[in-house]
């Protein structure tokens, strides 16, 4: 069945002389040379070397592609830390209407009365959703506007003439926490948690200072559990002067249930592409709008959207804002799609959606935790990390063997590895958009694979179109490009 | 209301193997005082028959280029899109896949991102590229940290003033509470002049950003620039317009260390600003300091050839502090839409569409010179133009061209103050002579020097 096309690349498929797409002639009076218009040396010899299609090969290559990847639409992806739900066909299609689409970023404010309207409602939501009402929706994604947030308490520190220098996370949380730190000026430096996940209130102490500008907690935690001292450790950096950050990554958990702003957060992103069904996109566009306080909202980034008398605006008195970080307004076909989610559920339904989501999870970790260990206890949130420890002991199997072999059961593997605080991790997220057939069928695998034939296991997957490829060959003689043989 | 599966029934089975007796009881590991008391005031939730009348309503209170002509650029532009770009990337095993950390169920993506990467490096003339950034403008920043890294230079770093105002907002943005310095290249007219930015290259400086064609759609001296900067040690990062590359000399013919542009011409739709598609591609000596993802091809059982993501010891969730950069996405959709554009136009679409703009662009400049504007200079321009009103009342004509159904260009004077009798004029492949017609009618209304 397998179309062997399917894996040549574009410049092996291409033939000289084919075309796809044609352009009418300009069709136009006087027309002068182009070596008329532009110096000599400004102009190509030749255009580029692309490859030459016709529009039917174009069709079938991307087609049969798309035939190799799993995706939401075709299979279950329990993804902890992804967030992998259901896409919405309907925002798909209402994100499409030519009045959100075809909208260019400059034109006047007369004619963006409808999207700036969507836009200042989302912001009003999602400050309600937050706890913390000054919103903007400019960055990019969630590592994004983790950063735009640390420039945010960077100026909102300059402006009250603090020098504070360094940023505090717990060894569990994201890499892009310390990453995002450096990129705005400061120096990231590492919290314990203790047994329980939680912070170590004790290395929190010893690590608090008169010079910390914020720490960043992600809660519920990587772990999947709501961090019982989120309010002391808040109470603990806030009498130092510091800020809290909450990297929103685990919103789907809390949705009108406990809200950021009120267990002690002076700032946040949302991750839109995860807890409001935005779709992934193999790997973006994602966007990443963050809430503040009050006190730090003067100091957003540029733009944010106000109602006037006249109507909907872009504010553009905003003398302590950081600027931009990016062009334009932000991922606006991404917060579109959000606010559609929004709509859709109301209050209630948004509610639903952590209560089914934190009973999938629990549903899973109670059927799955007499052979896979959770080892911070017998409840979660929205997500869970098992452990393979004890079966690679007793049977050879490991975590990455366990998620090889899921792929050939049809499932997509768990996060593995990840938190690094945990050793043989499986980091398992269903969402509240999988049945419970699904997640007993994912258990009834599950069960079969720590039965299994250790050397089966130890091949997997041995279903897929490709098997064991040789990462370390790929990272030591790099090939990132297509190239001629020999060139 | 909501995607949601489980039935009374279901929800009592699971409440039973898990061993509570109700939903409330899962979140009692938050504590009471934390846990919200009130119902989110958010508004009641909407069947789809009614979101959707919710959204063509407000939809209808924007214009759009589907009702307006749009001569509208500055960084984002009414290129046509064929239906193929659409309907790939409308099947859901693209758009509703993740990043493809497991490479033996993500061929289809890897292999898509590997071809996005082959095709900028056919377009550009650069060694190699990453698999997309967020933008243009944060493309650039990205390319500016890595020449601050790699020149081992990190306070200053020189900008021309003829690059589109908005990057250079995100440049400061990023750089000045760094204690960085961000040296502008005052414009000249309508481009840089080279002696006055080779004035300002000093041993601190750790890369000159330049944009050709620049934000006014001009052609800057790029060999002269580059030349003076390699005898300096001083890196150059070029903004680049991807479908000007039909006709115009390619970033690594032109010698530039990294090449970077807003890749939201090839094929990505308008979206009131995003998302879009941050290109970013250089020489092989940067490759390991890239951000972002990379695809690299290998081989698995059988000697098979396959893809999978590549030289990860750069990024955030290996690195942490020490990555490269914060980045965790790229643009996979938007990079794929890219790719099926370039493979839909191949060299000679692609040379018709940079034509088609470059021809179009010059009649309307000629058009709206014989109604009486001016041109900020006469340097040779590609799609986009700069032209002031005898009357120096370019707000007025916007408004006029709005009752006439046209977008007519964008005023650059909240920018620049010396340009507020301003616009910028963009011509794609989709305006007809009609239109540009239609626009020099309008403009010529009240011109003054007619």
């Amino acid at each position: 069945m397998r179309n062997r096309l399917a894996t040549r690349l574009l410049s092996e498929l291409s033939k000289p002389g084919r075309r796809a797409a044609r352009y009418p002639a300009a069709d136009l009076p006087g027309e002068r040379p182009l070596d008329e218009l532009f110096p000599a040396d400004a102009l190509a010899a030749a255009p580029p070397a692309l490859p030459e299609l016709a529009e039917p090969d174009v069709v079938r290559h991307f087609t049969n592609l798309s035939t190799l990847n799993m995706s939401v639409d075709t299979h279950f992806y329990p993804l902890g830390s992804c967030t992998m739900k259901y896409n919405p066909k309907r925002n798909e299609r209402l994100a499409g209407l030519p009045g959100m689409a075809d909208v260019h970023p400059l034109q006047p404010e007369s004619t963006l009365q409808g999207i700036l309207q969507l836009l200042f409602e989302l912001q009003r939501m999602l400050g309600e959703v937050s706890g913390l009402p000054c919103v903007s929706l400019h960055p990019a994604a969630g590592a994004h506007g983790e950063l735009a947030a640390l420039m945010t308490a960077a100026a909102y520190f300059r402006d009250r003439g603090e020098k504070r220098t360094k940023v505090l996370a717990p060894d569990s949380a994201h890499g892009t926490n310390p990453a995002s730190a450096v990129i705005a000026g400061f120096q990231a430096i590492t919290v314990r948690t203790d047994a329980d996940g939680c912070v170590d209130l004790d290395d929190l102490d010893a690590k608090l200072d008169d010079e910390i500008a914020v720490f960043m907690i992600t809660n519920p935690s990587t772990l999947g559990l709501f961090d019982r001292q989120v309010a002391e450790v808040a109470r603990r950096v806030h009498a130092r002067g510091g800020l809290i950050y909450l990297d929103g990554a685990n919103m789907n958990a809390i949705l009108g249930v406990a809200r950021p702003g009120d267990f002690g957060a002076d700032m946040m992103h949302f991750n839109p592409h995860k807890t409001f069904s935005g779709p992934h996109g193999g790997g973006g566009p994602g966007a990443g709008p963050i809430c503040v306080s009050e006190a730090l909202g003067p100091y957003l980034p540029d733009p944010i959207v106000i109602r006037t008398a006249d109507g909907y605006a872009i504010d553009r008195d905003r003398p302590k804002s950081i600027g931009q970080v990016r062009s334009f307004f932000g991922n606006v076909g991404v917060l579109v799609r959000a606010y559609c989610y929004l709509l859709t559920h109301g209050p209630d339904g948004l509610r639903q959606v952590s209560e089914q989501a934190v009973l999938n999870a629990n549903y899973l970790l109670a059927r799955i935790r007499h052979i896979l260990p959770v080892p911070h206890g017998d409840r979660c949130m929205h997500e869970f990390v098992a452990s393979a420890e004890q079966l690679k002991k007793t049977r050879g199997i490991s975590a990455m063997d366990i998620a090889k072999r899921l792929l050939d059961y049809g499932f997509h593997a768990p996060t593995v590895y990840f938190p690094l605080t945990v050793p043989g991790t499986l980091m398992i997220e269903p969402t509240e958009t999988e049945s419970k057939e699904t997640l007993d069928a994912f258990c009834e695998a599950l069960f079969r694979i720590t039965e299994e034939d250790p050397d089966l296991v130890h091949a997997a997957p041995t279903t897929t179109v490709i098997r064991r490829p040789d990462e370390v060959t790929a990272a030591r003689k790099p090939v990132v490009r297509w190239a001629t043989e020999g060139s | 209301m909501g995607y949601f599966f489980n039935t009374p029934d279901d929800i009592a089975d699971m409440l039973a193997a898990i061993g509570v007796g109700s939903i409330d009881e899962l979140f009692e590991t938050i504590p009471a005082e934390l846990r919200m008391r009130r119902p989110l005031d958010l508004p009641p939730a909407l069947t789809e028959i009614e979101l959707t009348a919710r959204m063509q309503e407000l939809a209808a209170a924007d214009r759009h280029a589907g009702n307006t002509v749009c001569f509208l650029g500055g960084g984002a532009y009414d290129h046509f899109i064929p239906a193929v770009v659409d309907q790939l990337a409308s099947r859901g095993e693209f758009y509703t896949s993740y990043t493809p950390y497991q490479p033996e169920v993500s061929q289809g993506n890897l292999q898509a991102m590997f071809e996005y990467q082959s095709l900028i490096c056919q377009l550009t003339g650069m060694d190699v590229s990453n698999a997309s950034l967020y933008d243009g403008a944060t493309a650039t920043i990205e390319g500016v940290l890595m020449c601050r890294v790699a020149a081992k230079r990190e306070g200053r770093v020189v900008v021309a003033g003829t690059v589109n105002p908005q990057y250079r907002r995100v440049l400061s943005t990023y750089l000045e509470p760094l204690g960085c310095e961000v040296a502008v290249v005052p414009r000249s007219g309508e481009t840089i002049d080279v002696a006055t930015a080779v004035s300002m290259l000093d041993e601190r400086t750790a890369c000159l950003v330049i944009q050709h064609p620049n934000f006014f759609g001009c052609l800057e001296e790029v060999r002269a620039l580059v030349a003076a900067c390699r005898e300096r040690g001083i890196f150059v990062v070029q903004v680049f317009d991807p479908i000007s590359l039909g006709l115009l000399s390619r970033p690594g013919d032109l010698g530039v260390d990294i090449a970077v542009a807003e890749g939201q011409a090839l094929g990505n739709p308008l979206l009131f600003g995003g998302p879009y598609l941050g290109i970013l591609a250089c020489r092989e000596a940067f490759m390991r300091r890239m951000p972002g993802r990379i695809a690299g091809q290998t081989i698995g059982e059988g000697d098979k050839r396959c893809w999978v993501l590549t030289l990860q010891t750069r990024e955030q969730h290996i690195r942490r502090d020490k990555a490269t950069s914060n980045v965790c996405t790229n643009q996979g959709l938007f990079a794929l839409r890219a790719a099926i554009y370039l493979s839909l136009l191949g060299p000679q679409g692609l040379r018709e569409v940079a034509e088609n703009c470059t021809r179009k662009a010059h009649y309307a400049a000629e058009r709206l010179v014989e109604a009486g504007w001016k041109r900020l200079g006469n340097a040779p321009f590609f799609k986009e133009f700069v032209v002031r009103d005898p009357d120096g009342a370019p707000d007025e004509r916007i408004r006029e061209g709005l009752e006439r159904g046209l977008l007519v260009g964008v005023p650059l004077g909240s920018d620049d103050p010396d340009l507020a009798d301003a616009l910028l004029v963009a011509v794609t492949e989709k305006r007809t002579r009609q239109e540009i017609d239609r626009l020099a009618e309008v403009l010529a209304a009240h011109g003054a020097g007619v």
